[in-house]
């Protein structure tokens, strides 16, 4: 099948050579990273994880996101679903493909990174999630390449697969709680220890996968002669409803613990995020934009009128999408580090190497993304 | 970035002598309370003059650093012996002992009202070789590891990978990483010493080196007795006998890290 990914359109070579270009840029920035260190970035001895871990905690959210197809259409036999859930899972294979990129740019000495298996530890959490993340790229490529290629030559496919798919749903929310579990299990990080961590990704990760997937879905219907189909978006986009307005909520229940206890330790680093902190509020802006962006599309999709209209539909999902990036992708990890652990307060700014080499990585995964998409349309177009 | 094909040829050479040499912190692992490991296995044998210690602990007392200049012989004798950097911008510092005020050292215990001399005095901090220490327990490789026998929290450079969840798992902020070469930033390198790497975590090691040939910490020795240092489960020890006869307070104690720091206030 993987010849499918080679012939295209104009548009699909200019589109994946864009996409090659600026990987490359990335990479010629990574080479210098790699010379100097991460000392190119803007991280410090305080807030020693950046823009890096923060994308991949986001990316792990996406890439469990995908469960939200493939758990109604396998466990609840919702039909419908049948026609996406290759898009879900492939969409994982992405997501994924990108978590563990940026894992490797953020570590400091890449070449020893099988030290993690030549010394297994089991009591790191890190560890754990190595086995989570590549057990569920893993099971998503043989599933997802084994089930379309049965939809492609006509026959059901190999009931081998079925306990690796029921596997698939289970392990999803595993790949999420473990990378929660990452943060929520440090003593003197008051912003990240909180039971309600897990719950808290994975909410926010069912909201952007699903809204990350809508819009795939209608860009591939304007695009292509495959409709994934208006049934299938509408189920999804409730999916994304109810998903983020638990994400709001759970932000509300910490909300709730940290200001009516009133721990300083545990208050400082939301009151650092979102009113300030002895006069440092980089990220204020940001905070509220995400509140509104989500508080937004909450609106737009509890609503029927406007949730089944597939435009309003689609500002929605980029609001949620948006809302859900800054709120974990740039909010969740500088907030956890300031103030550090002396009660100074030291900001964290990415600098431009940095943000090159992580628009750099999500154009890897969306290059990816597209190839597997473009097999699957193809293969698609193909059966119908 | 110039690298010649015969240099990375090197590289492959040596990742593939790494991949296939027998972990050497085994000998540690095998290291036996007295100084035999078990049959078969690698041992480290302790030195003649070497310090021995259940948990070493280090007890100081507050009240005898006035200023600054108090605290500086101590950092200094530090750093020097271990090869710390200078390095030209904050966000890349490194610092294995240094102080701060009260009000930092103890963030979870301010206190109104107090004495304007504790308040302004400097607090001496750095790594507490925590019992139950949080950064071994994160620690993906067990790069950074208790030490059996005398309760060290060592870092073994050449294994550490640079994923920076120690730093994020110490409460105390002890820990600091090499963003990026340190070298060239070393006022005067001692030879005695191993400097470090680019792209490694890197803190106090409670001078294992010279307890290993009976030399007190270099802290200790330039406090002039202001610090003291000994075993914490020999209940004949000088830092027992502070702890039972001071009032002493530890940092984040609420944590159950078990601080080996005391401090007398």
């Amino acid at each position: 099948m993987l010849e499918l990914a080679l012939k295209g359109s104009k548009r699909y070579y200019g589109w994946m050579g864009l996409l090659l270009a600026i990987v490359g840029i990335g990479f010629l920035t990574y080479l210098k990273q790699l010379d100097f260190g991460l000392g190119i970035t803007g991280m410090s001895r305080d807030v020693s994880w950046g823009f890096y871990i923060a994308q991949f905690t986001f990316l792990v959210g996406v890439a469990a996101g995908g469960v939200m197809v493939v758990l109604p259409y396998y466990l609840h036999d919702y039909k419908a679903y049948g026609r996406i859930t290759i898009l879900g899972e492939f969409l994982a294979i992405a997501a994924l493909v990108m978590c563990l990129t940026f894992i490797i740019v953020d570590l400091g000495q890449p070449m020893r990174i099988f030290n993690v298996w030549l010394y297994p530890t089991l009591h790191s959490v890190l560890f754990w999630d190595t086995i989570v993340l590549n057990g569920y790229l893993f099971i998503n490529i043989v599933v997802g390449w084994n089930v379309l290629e049965a939809e492609r030559n006509g026959v059901h496919y190999k009931p081998w697969l079925k306990p690796l798919i029921y596997l698939s749903i289970p392990w999803a929310i595993s790949i999420h709680t473990v990378t929660a579990y990452l943060y929520a299990g440090l003593p003197g990080r008051g912003f990240w220890m909180t039971a309600i961590m897990a719950p808290r990704f994975l909410a926010s990760a069912f909201a952007a996968g699903p809204a990350l997937l809508i819009l795939l879905c209608l860009f591939i219907r304007k695009t292509t002669n495959f409709d994934p189909g208006r049934k299938q978006i509408q189920t999804l986009a409730k999916t994304v409803a109810y998903a983020i307005c638990l994400n709001v909520f759970f932000l509300l229940c910490e909300v709730f613990t940290v200001f009516y206890s009133q721990i300083p330790e545990h208050m400082d680093h939301l009151t650092y995020l979102f009113a300030g902190l002895h006069g440092h509020a980089t990220y204020v802006p940001w905070m509220w934009t995400a509140m509104a962006l989500m508080l937004l599309g909450i609106i737009l999709l509890v609503n029927p009128v406007t949730r089944k209209n597939e435009g309003v539909l689609a500002v929605a999902c980029v609001a949620i999408f948006a809302g859900t990036w800054i709120d974990k992708g740039l909010g969740m990890i500088s907030g956890g580090f300031v103030p550090n652990p002396l009660h100074e307060v030291n900001e964290y700014i990415p600098t431009i190497p940095e943000l090159i080499i992580a628009l750099a990585i999500w154009c890897l995964g969306f290059l990816v993304l597209t190839a597997l998409y473009k097999i699957a349309i193809s293969v698609k177009e193909e059966v119908q | 970035m110039e690298r010649s094909r015969r240099e990375i040829l090197k590289l492959f050479g040596i990742t593939a002598l790494a991949l296939n040499t027998p972990p050497v912190l085994n000998a540690f692992a095998a290291e036996q309370e007295t100084g035999h490991g078990v049959e078969g296995e690698p041992y480290v044998k302790k030195g003649d003059d070497a310090l021995k210690a259940k948990q070493w602990a280090l007890v100081i007392d507050t009240k005898k650093f006035a200023s600054a200049d108090d605290v500086t012989p101590l950092v200094e004798a530090c750093h020097r012996i271990h090869n710390v950097p200078v390095m030209p911008i904050k966000n890349h510092e490194i610092k294995w002992i240094w102080s701060a005020p009260y009000h930092n050292a103890f963030p979870m215990s301010p206190m109104k009202f107090m004495d304007e001399k504790l308040e302004h005095a400097p607090v001496i901090v750095l790594c507490n070789h925590c019992e139950n220490p949080p950064c071994v327990r994160a620690c993906p490789t067990n790069a950074t590891f208790k030490r059996p026998g005398d309760g060290i929290v060592l870092m073994d450079f050449h294994r550490c990978i640079g994923c920076r969840f120690c730093m994020a798992a110490c409460p105390f902020g002890a820990r600091s990483f090499n963003y990026r070469n340190p070298r060239p930033f070393i006022t005067e390198t001692n030879k005695k010493f191993p400097t470090r790497s680019k792209g490694v975590v890197e803190k106090c090691n409670f001078c294992a080196e010279r307890l290993a040939v009976g030399q007190l910490p270099a802290c200790v020795e330039a406090s002039d007795g202001k610090l003291a240092f000994g075993d914490l489960y020999d209940p004949e020890s000088e830092v027992r006998e502070l702890i039972r006869s001071n009032y002493t307070i530890r940092r984040k104690q609420s944590l159950g890290t078990e601080p080996a720091v005391y401090y007398i206030v």
